[in-house]
């Protein structure tokens, strides 16, 4: 666990460097994920060294968002008027990109189960 | 007979060390997860939304400032840096999935990036906002530092920016599935990688309720979107409101 916890705070480290270094324009643990996963195809044994680690964290991802989530209902409420413009954007935008990218995709095969999203 | 004046002594105290703002995220996120279970895993019992919705009326009721609750909390907000590199764990599992589907996954990704950039801009400014408000919409499905400094770069307002790709993904993670379901979309890739795209880390999270696969996909299009938006918005959001002149 604590192996798996430093290999996974060790991509996050090289990511950021990539991206300082290379001017990218990608959140440093973005590519740190990239990066990881060559480092997991090359070496498969490390998969067995970081899933557990990677699981538990990935299950409660939602938890890792609440933090900044609370800050922004607080910066909300300063409010900027023009709120109409700014909800209908949001909803009818984030609408039609889900729709958009799944009707593309509507047709991709699902070996397992049926989604239920 | 309580002493209140040793209590308030004792609030003090806690409240200014980080143990309360750690100890409260923890309580409140445990509380929703109930929630969701008792809510038999709607998507409508967002665990994000009631967990921060608790701590804001905490807050609120005592007092205590947003920065204050963040000492303690940030040590939570570090683990999203590991969690996001974690996603490659997943990802690598379906990487004989990924390769023979490359093509349709990638016009997906070039069509929703742009759909989602352009719908956010051309709908705001119909509506009478101001160009200064389309700068911090366009960039709103992708991932917060991204879409940050997109709409800085842009001329927006980073802040309300932060806010508006948090609203996003909630409300993506919410009423997501009733799009699919009024679709008829139903694979859990295609489902994954729409809730990825156009929601980006909270999208992902509420994939990973429903399947590992799904998150899977989801975390592959918020990395990947992210990496679009930030090439695309810069040029793409001031063409629009050309147009739109």
């Amino acid at each position: 666990m604590l192996a798996a916890f430093a290999v996974l705070l060790l991509f996050q480290c090289l990511g950021e460097g990539i991206v300082f270094v290379f001017h990218l324009p990608l959140p440093g643990p973005v590519a740190g994920m990239l990066l990881l996963m060559v480092a997991l195809i090359a070496l498969p044994k490390l998969q067995a060294l970081v899933e557990q680690a990677a699981n538990t964290l990935l299950s409660h991802l939602s938890l890792l968002f609440v933090p900044a989530g609370v800050g922004i209902v607080v910066a909300a409420s300063s409010g900027s008027g023009h709120w109409v413009a700014i909800l209908a954007s949001l909803v009818v935008s984030t609408v039609l990109a889900l729709a958009v990218t799944g009707l593309i995709l509507r047709r991709m095969g699902n070996p397992a189960k049926d989604g239920d999203a | 007979m309580p002493d209140f004046a040793e209590f308030s002594h004792f609030w003090v105290y806690l409240s200014a060390s980080p143990l309360l703002g750690l100890t409260m995220t923890l309580c409140a996120y445990l509380a929703a997860q109930r929630i969701f279970v008792l809510c038999k895993a709607s998507p409508l019992a967002n665990p994000v939304a009631i967990t921060v919705a608790l701590i804001v009326g905490v807050l609120w009721l005592t007092g205590m400032s947003y920065e204050r609750y963040f000492a303690g909390a940030q040590f939570v907000h570090f683990l999203l840096g590991p969690a996001t590199v974690a996603l490659a764990v997943p990802l690598v599992r379906q990487l004989p999935r990924l390769r023979r589907a490359a093509l349709p996954l990638g016009a997906a990704l070039l069509a929703g990036s742009v759909t989602a950039i352009v719908s956010a801009v051309v709908v705001a400014l119909l509506l009478g906002a101001t160009p200064e408000l389309a700068y911090t919409l366009g960039p709103k499905s992708a991932t917060s530092p991204i879409a940050m400094a997109v709409s800085e770069r842009l001329g927006g307002i980073p802040a309300l920016t932060a806010a508006l790709v948090i609203g996003t993904g909630i409300f993506g993670a919410v009423f997501g599935r009733y799009v699919f379901m009024l679709l008829r979309i139903r694979s859990d890739a295609a489902c994954g990688f729409a809730l990825g795209l156009a929601s980006h880390g909270i999208g992902t999270a509420r994939a990973f309720q429903v399947s590992p696969e799904m998150g899977a996909f989801a975390g592959l299009a918020m990395g990947l979107n992210g990496a679009l938006t930030a090439l695309l918005a810069p040029w793409l959001v001031p063409l629009v409101m050309g147009w739109m002149q």
